[in-house]
């Protein structure tokens, strides 16, 4: 333990903390007798109500990195960075409800990669399981190690001892009860992560009397900049401090970016394919982008009241001097600031659990994906179900172990690792590409999709090294040398899915494709689409998708 | 395919809100308790003298104990 720290824990706080780790160490052993067959392992047996799957859902994208970096970037960017709750993730994850789920329950996938491989075979298959495989384990690694510093920086707690016990408790657990084992502690970090993140905003705006007294206290602390602006500034890229242009808010992030990440990324898709039928499945992302609405109340606006409050005003990660903070600190810095003894704890808890709920979904993706999508195809092909369930264990501890490693080697190269995890975003934007042309077009063939997705995954990474190697680049790819890595971002990802779209079109139109009967259930066109029969309006997903998106209309032009 | 065909229970498993039940209750009573004990000598905190631990800890004993009582296993 060190004695440099932001935040101090007193008895009833460590009980809070030792209380969690009792409980979901308590859930994982409970629930092993239930992950016995593959199917419950892997996929929970598939009787999930859209309410857990919904949550899980929502949960599993819900980390703390993500809340501590989107506060940061609140307070960074201002209102800005809630698009990515809003137009960054509502239309993509009602496309999913609607557009998507049906493809993937009916086809019975159990994964991503393995839709891939019903609709493309297995060399497009191969691609995305092995990328996915690697990336998904480096993030996990990623994650621990950025748990340990966060742990180190707020708390003082030891590196080693960070990572070594969440781990340990992380693998004990999905070992033990498999996806059940991760969908139900994600849905204890989302009622952890309201009710111990939910109270700084309310105190917050006592303090400031409402949000018109924050944004007074704003203008006063930060003259002539507008952070409480959603799209008014988003005419021109040198009008806000993003450096964005409403084009990559647009075209990048809502059209692209979202869609890729939500509907084509395992981690979360494997929660909704828990559904227990296919009214829940089509139900849990509708249900879950009611709360992916409201969570700019306890990651966004507590970085606004921040730019409010906060005596000093903070600095960018890398050019802060001894005493000063950067933006990432704002959230630990705003539970000091109103956290007492036990709410301090709860706080910290709900940090812990997205952290280590961030590391048991990568985990159970990787080991299915692995178990179902390396292993089976191409090194076991027809074992017992036992023998995969036992593969499935294993490979959540050599998954770790891996981790773990990968966690030690960001200790030393942490640029490398930053890399990685801004790659991994990238090749899901050519992947929602194949996935999408699919599902939708009967011609798409399987030279077509394999092409596609390696043309669009080589252009991703080629585009990130040319413009660390050459930063004028920039201004072709982002088109504004105002860019900054968001901006950036968005566009490489826009062009990389255009680039899998246009080649997987041209090389399928010059391939020969499938019979219309082997596309059914798999492609629009080639499907019975399942009647919601006469269920009543208020049943109905397509409803509640259409509820969700005037919410998500009503939201720009409040904050317009 | 119908879109009501739901895949047989294989499973008779707590639900989890039981389990979200008893965790919001123990961490209620724990912050209940602890906003109650520094009553008299509140933290150094912003706002410390609106007692959040005693309601927010007490919304969480409240909320807890509901889904305890609503989903605790029947024998």
């Amino acid at each position: 333990m060190t004695t440099e720290r932001m935040i101090s824990l007193g008895p009833v706080d460590l009980a809070i903390i030792v209380l969690y780790f009792l409980m979901v160490l308590g859930i994982g052993f409970y629930l092993r007798r239930f992950a016995q067959s593959g199917e419950d392992f892997f996929l929970a047996g598939r009787e999930m109500t859209a309410w857990v799957a919904g949550l899980s859902f929502l949960s599993a994208n819900l980390g703390s990195l993500e809340l501590l970096g989107w506060a940061g970037a609140s307070y960074q960017y201002g209102i800005l960075a809630a698009h990515w709750y809003w137009i960054g993730a509502i239309p993509a994850m009602l496309f999913l409800g609607i557009v998507m789920m049906p493809f993937y329950y009916i086809s019975k996938t159990h994964s991503v990669p393995g839709y891939l491989q019903l609709r493309y075979g297995p060399s497009a298959s191969a691609l995305s399981a092995i990328s996915f495989a690697l990336m998904t384990i480096l993030m996990s690694g990623v994650n621990m190690y950025a748990m340990a510093v966060v742990m180190k920086v707020v708390l003082g707690w030891n590196i080693h001892f960070s990572i070594w016990v969440s781990s340990l408790t992380v693998g004990i657990y999905v070992a033990s009860g498999g996806l059940f084992s991760a969908i139900f502690n994600e849905v204890l970090q989302f009622f952890l992560i309201w009710f111990g993140a939910l109270l700084i905003p309310i105190l917050g705006l006592i303090e400031t009397h409402g949000w018109a007294g924050m944004v007074a206290r704003i203008q006063q602390n930060f003259p002539g900049q507008d952070f409480t602006h959603a799209w008014s500034t988003l005419g021109s890229a040198q009008d806000n401090p993003m450096g964005m242009h409403w084009t990559g808010i647009v075209f990048g992030l809502g059209a692209v970016i979202s869609m890729g990440y939500w509907t084509t990324d395992f981690l979360v898709v494997q929660r909704v394919l828990a559904a227990k039928d296919l009214r829940s499945a089509k139900l849990a992302p509708i249900i879950g982008s009611f709360f992916k609405m409201a969570v700019p109340l306890i990651v966004i606006l507590p970085g606004l009241i921040a730019l409010a409050v906060l005596p000093d005003h903070l600095v960018p990660q890398g050019s802060a001097i001894a005493g000063q903070h950067t933006y990432d600190d704002v959230l630990p810095l705003m539970m000091a600031r109103y956290m007492g003894p036990g709410l301090l704890g709860l706080g910290i808890t709900a940090l812990v659990a997205g952290f280590m709920a961030g590391m048991a979904g990568n985990v159970s993706a990787f080991s299915t994906v692995w178990t179902y999508d390396l292993y089976r195809p191409f090194l076991r092909k027809a074992a017992p179900d036992a023998h995969y369930v036992s593969m499935g264990r294993w490979c959540t501890i050599i998954g770790l172990i891996i981790s773990i490693g990968a966690a030690y080697l960001a200790m030393g190269f942490t640029s490398i690792m930053d890399y990685v995890q801004a790659l991994f975003s990238f090749f899901i934007a050519p992947l929602f590409g194949t996935v999408i042309l699919g599902m939708l077009w009967k011609r798409t063939t399987a030279a077509g999709g394999f092409a596609g997705l390696l043309v669009g995954t080589l252009s991703s990474v080629g585009m990130f090294l040319i413009v660390k190697f050459n930063p004028e680049a920039l201004s072709l790819i982002a088109m504004s040398t105002h860019a900054k890595a968001m901006a950036e971002d968005m566009y490489r990802a826009l062009w990389s899915w255009i680039l899998c779209v246009l080649v997987t079109i041209v090389v399928s139109l010059m391939t020969k494709p499938k019979p219309e009967s082997e596309l059914v259930g798999l492609v629009y066109g080639a499907t019975a689409i399942p009647s919601e029969g006469n269920l009543p309006l208020i049943q109905k997903p397509i409803f509640w998708a259409g509820v969700a998106a005037a919410l998500l209309v009503l939201l720009q032009w409040i904050f317009w | 395919m119908d879109l009501l065909v739901t895949n047989m229970e294989k499973h008779h498993i707590i639900p989890v809100w039981f389990f979200v039940g008893v965790m919001l209750l123990a961490y209620g009573l724990l912050i209940l308790g602890s906003g109650l004990a520094e009553w008299s000598n509140p933290p150094h905190t912003v706002l410390a003298e609106l007692h959040a631990p005693v309601w927010w800890g007490g919304l969480l004993t409240l909320i807890g104990g509901a889904y305890v009582a609503a989903f605790r296993p029947k024998t």
